[in-house]
């Protein structure tokens, strides 16, 4: 449909009026503690954004024409005015997908979920099996994530998503989720894990090899747009041909994400003062934090890619992914850790001890877990139970 | 899905069309973004002038005038088409006969 000669993609890069794909998090407490999470959750925070707030913000990405809101959080389902909030958005013409660990989608919700059109759910799974699964998320949450889909497909909810972050542990279970999402007639998503929050705890040891990433590669292309990616995996674009999607960090440019208390954030990986762009409880609201503020507006200029500049690959993976340099203490200007080429890998093998960012929020419900000492003769997961 | 008809090159400009109940679409400054609640797919129109076509779609008694009441060239009519077609097939806008 090119009806001008100019890249999408540049287009991207300069901003849009409104965010494609906008993420909120509507809580930061959670009925789990995955080791991975990106917002370490756990706590409600007390300053969370009211019921009447939250619909303000809704009438805010009405007027915006914010197609569609990712609802996630922590369990965005546990706030007691979620199904409000949800019929709310739905009314006003803002399509709502939420994340959910399924702890709640009993056959009534399922059913329910299933006569609209406009809201779609995606069950979190991070193993196959409940033996890979529930090392990363806890005891019990696969049978969980399992009741909740069988639910939905008998509910009659075709088409809801089951979402996994690919880890080193479950790059072999590709087939097996493929399968897993059929069977429910779901559709299977896969995203990459980042180091934003409780992940950089676990990082080192689970995020996929560069062998698995090669693996992961050409899966994702053999299956094309029948898996959804959220676009996570650009950075993999330098193995060849691009993947489907829009091959670039949208970070302040076409997604942000607002926090339980109304901090707008750069994107979903990236809970650090750094990436705040303002706050919905400003004067002006979301659109003024969107439009105006200081760091999206430099996010929108043209990016230096730094050591990448020479790199001929740089137009297929643009240097890669913010969030997964930036907390694993890597300049942004430059290659991302999972570089293709190896780049990044060896730049983390130089690094000097110049403190590595932590997330500007930590509702974790326990002390952040810390990888066992002798990481390579022991489990790469140390599953603490609960105290 | 649309109906086969919608894919046949010859004869799309000649119906009339507007865009699909389930969809929205919102200007940009590089032409427009088009969601699809139902199937859930976004597109990018990646010109102001085809935003234009498709906004007159409803307006005119085929797809040929409403290409022609936005300013589109004789010439450019095929890549047009295309575009329309793709739209079609994708469920996008629907025919208004049938």
């Amino acid at each position: 449909m090119s009806a001008t000669a100019s890249r999408l993609v540049d287009q991207l890069e300069t901003g849009l009026d409104a965010p494609i794909c906008l993420t909120w998090e509507l809580t930061y407490a959670c009925n789990l503690a995955c080791v991975h999470c990106l917002s370490s959750s756990g706590r409600r925070d007390p300053r969370e954004l009211t019921t009447a707030e939250c619909m303000a913000v809704i009438d805010e990405l009405q007027r915006m024409q914010v197609f569609y809101v990712n609802i996630g959080g922590g369990e965005p389902t546990v706030r007691r005015d979620f199904w409000e909030l949800v019929d709310y958005a739905v009314e006003h013409h803002v399509g709502v997908k939420f994340s959910t660990n399924g702890s709640r989608i009993t056959p009534q919700v399922a059913a329910r979920i299933a006569r609209t059109d406009y809201v779609d759910v995606q069950v979190s799974l991070d193993g196959a099996t409940a033996s890979v699964n529930d090392r990363v998320r806890g005891p019990g949450s696969y049978a969980t994530a399992i009741g909740a889909m069988e639910n939905l497909a008998q509910g009659g909810f075709e088409g809801f998503k089951l979402s996994v972050v690919v880890t080193r542990e479950n790059v072999g279970q590709l087939d097996a989720f493929k399968r897993l999402a059929d069977s429910y007639r779901a559709q299977l998503r896969l995203t990459r894990l980042r180091p934003s929050g409780r992940g950089a705890d676990v990082w080192g040891e689970l995020h996929p090899t560069a062998d698995q990433q090669r693996e992961l590669y050409g899966w994702l292309l053999d299956h094309g747009e029948s898996v959804l990616t959220g676009d996570s995996f650009f950075h993999l674009g330098g193995y060849g041909s691009a993947l489907p999607g829009l091959n670039l960090c949208g970070a302040g440019r076409v997604v942000c994400l607002i926090d339980p208390i109304g901090d707008v954030y750069a994107c979903p990986f990236v809970i650090h003062d750094e990436f705040l762009a303002g706050n919905v409880r400003d004067p002006g609201g979301f659109e003024r934090v969107w439009r105006e503020s200081e760091l999206f507006s430099e996010l929108r200029r043209p990016q230096h890619a730094g050591a990448c500049a020479s790199c001929g690959l740089f137009d297929k993976c643009r240097g890669g992914c913010m969030a997964a340099k930036f907390f694993t203490g890597l300049p942004l200007a430059g290659p991302d850790p999972e570089c293709v080429l190896g780049h990044g890998e060896r730049l983390l093998a130089e690094r000097d001890d110049t403190p590595i960012p932590k997330p500007s929020v930590d509702m974790s419900r326990k002390p952040p877990r810390r990888v066992p000492a002798k990481a390579c003769t022991q489990s790469p997961l140390e599953v603490i139970p609960a105290r | 899905m649309a109906c086969a008809a919608s894919t046949e090159p010859s004869g799309l400009l000649d119906r009339g069309w507007r865009v699909a109940p389930q969809v929205a679409v919102r200007p940009e400054p590089f032409g427009a973004l088009v969601y699809h609640f139902g199937t859930r797919r976004l597109t990018f129109l990646k010109s102001r002038l085809l935003l234009d076509v498709v906004s007159a779609l409803a307006d005119h008694r085929s797809a040929r005038d409403a290409c022609r009441a936005a300013g589109v060239a004789e010439d450019e009519l095929p890549r047009y088409e295309r575009a329309l077609t793709t739209l079609a097939d994708t469920g996008m806008i629907t025919s208004r006969e049938s």
